[in-house]
């Protein structure tokens, strides 16, 4: 029976010749990642369980949200995060100072490779279909349940095909070809689906768009986005896992309940407004909307060539003197590729300030919380309302050039608009 | 099971930072959660909801983030079961593995107005809207999701099934 590659990967993992969607199935997993808010509550389930891990290479453990530690309550959940990495001798746990935001870290590390299936207690973690994995996010119990017993249920999603052709334009980047795919089917137009990205402009997509691509895959309600597996991807892996993977492609002849075409050449810079990733606007007809603060980073878009693309905008200019801009790279090896690169110092001198990695101010955690009536342009994944601070505070969603662009202007603009 | 108990009604796309918004994630416990339930959204949530109570809202309810904590503080709050034109499905998951029962009930759920009372039928997926004199009826819970369910959660049905 013909299947899509996310049918393909859940039937190798459930022992199964093929499943077809709307099946039950319980698969086994190669990755079960956590945090340091969903892993307390999910080492509390896994105790009652009352079994040893089933894998401790298997299991990854990033404290990354509420870190360096904002308070006491976050220290303690830190500490309960670092006792049962120790207690069960986690391979892969990342101490602050070796750590990075889940989504950037483990693509970097080689820890996700195509053809597996990961579930992470983060709703991001459908970031590594990038890689052509299939990854989607889970809750803490699931988690938990999952380091007993190696396993979980899933039902196979119906998928949406995204045929992809073209090349993007000067200044478009991957947020822009998510942002424009949400804006088209809405915040719940792939929910319990897949999104299968095919065609041949995926061959112009690096894989740092489709990180950010794949990463905001939940934003349209889907249960994973995933990417074929081709020279970029293979490119990506080398050198960077150890690990052994299958090259998984789709039938030719798979069902798809839906076809979405998007031409990369037609796409121009975009911002989704508040309060829902799908308000999608074209950066050059929105009306002059001044800003108070800029952040640069997240799971989304904290990779080098993010910062890179903000940097270029931002040498030689300063940032607005109404606005804050806040950048992160997104683990230790952005930041010091960047500081190497010289975009930290194009930073600093810009009037930003630089972070270490966290999810901080993108959930409203700490590290740039907005006031009553504050409006923030971010390269996150979320504008819900409060989610970067007061209910009444706007976050407006965009890529780094736009970003970084409006940091130096004060108001949401294209970058075009600094090289004129 | 038959739930009985008052509606406290929402639109579209209730998304889970609103339900508990991430600055009260620094604890997982129901109780201290449920204090700030639905806070950002809806202030008298959490200081008039009543132990049975029973949250109706229209699609995508609790998309965005995985934070578990989102059912839990619901739960926390004396909510017995949630009912939504349709559900994002981490929440879905979650509930479920938390044992906050759901009921999807597709466009009828529009019908459903704040403070009408509700009795609700788990097993036949039933929802009579006592206020207003009109039943509705969901989609069952699909395959072992009922035994999950069944088991109060994920937690006791690993535990239970495969000792």
């Amino acid at each position: 029976m013909a299947m899509t590659m996310t049918e393909k990967i859940l039937a190798s993992h459930a022992g199964l010749e093929s499943v077809q969607a709307g099946q039950l199935i319980k698969a086994k997993v190669d990755v079960v990642l956590g945090n340091d808010i969903t892993s307390p509550p999910a080492i509390a389930e896994f105790n009652k369980i009352g079994r040893p891990v089933f894998d401790k290479d298997k299991i990854v453990l990033v404290p990354d949200h509420f870190i360096p530690n904002k308070d006491i309550k976050s220290a303690q959940m830190a500490k309960t995060l670092r006792e049962f990495a120790h207690e069960h001798d986690i391979t892969n746990y990342f101490e602050v100072g070796r750590m990075g935001i889940e989504h950037v870290l483990l693509p970097e590390e080689g820890l996700v490779v195509p053809g597996e299936v990961i579930i992470g207690a983060d709703s991001h973690t459908c970031t590594y279909g990038a890689v052509g994995a299939f990854a989607t996010g889970v809750g803490s119990t699931d988690m938990g349940a999952a380091m007993a017993t190696g396993d979980t249920w899933f039902k196979v999603p119906s998928a949406i095909q995204v045929n992809i052709t073209g090349s993007m334009p000067k200044y478009v980047c991957g947020k822009d070809v998510i942002l424009t795919l949400i804006g088209m089917i809405g915040v719940d137009g792939a929910r319990y689906q897949s999104l299968e990205f095919t065609g041949p402009g995926i061959a112009n997509l690096s894989m740092t768009d489709r990180l950010t691509i794949a990463n905001m895959a939940i934003e349209c309600g889907a249960k994973n986005g995933i990417f074929p597996i081709d020279g970029v991807t293979i490119a990506y892996l080398n050198g960077r896992t150890k690990k052994t993977y299958q090259a998984v492609s789709a039938d030719s002849d798979a069902i798809y309940t839906r076809k979405i075409d998007i031409d990369l050449s037609d796409l121009t810079p975009v911002v989704a407004l508040p309060h829902l990733p799908e308000n999608v606007k074209a950066v050059r007809e929105l009306p002059e909307i001044s800003i108070d603060q800029v952040v640069i980073g997240s799971c989304t878009n904290g990779r080098i060539e993010d910062l890179k693309q903000a940097a270029v905008i931002m040498s030689g200019k300063s940032v607005h003197p109404k606005v804050r801009t806040i950048i992160i790279p997104g683990s230790q090896a952005v930041y010091l590729e960047a500081l190497e690169k010289g975009y930290i110092s194009t930073f600093i001198k810009a009037g930003a300030v630089v972070s270490t990695p966290t999810c901080g101010p993108c959930l409203g955690g700490y590290m740039g919380i907005l006031a009553a009536g504050e409006k923030a342009v971010t390269t996150t994944n979320r504008n819900f309302k409060g989610r970067m601070g007061h209910v009444d505070s706007e976050v407006y969603l965009t890529g780094p050039a736009v970003a970084a662009a409006s940091a130096i202007t004060g108001r949401i603009c294209g970058p075009e608009e600094m090289v004129k | 099971m038959i739930l009985e108990g008052k509606t406290w009604k929402y639109g579209d796309n209730v998304d889970t930072d609103v339900i508990i918004p991430a600055r009260h994630l620094t604890t997982a416990d129901p109780k201290e959660l449920a204090v700030h339930c639905m806070e950002d959204i809806d202030a008298a949530f959490a200081v008039n909801v009543q132990p049975g109570d029973i949250i109706v809202a229209e699609r995508n309810f609790g998309c965005g983030s995985s934070r578990e904590h989102a059912p839990l503080a619901i739960k926390g709050s004396g909510v017995t079961c949630v009912v939504a034109d349709s559900f994002a499905r981490i929440f879905y998951r979650n509930a479920i593995n938390i044992g906050l029962p759901l009921l999807e009930l597709g466009s009828d759920a529009k019908k459903i107005q704040a403070g009408d009372t509700l009795r609700v039928d788990l097993a036949k997926g039933i929802v009579e809207n006592i206020t207003r004199g009109e039943a509705f009826q969901a989609q069952p819970l699909p395959g072992f999701i009922q035994e999950i369910a069944q088991a109060g959660g994920l937690v006791s049905y690993v535990s239970g099934v495969r000792k």
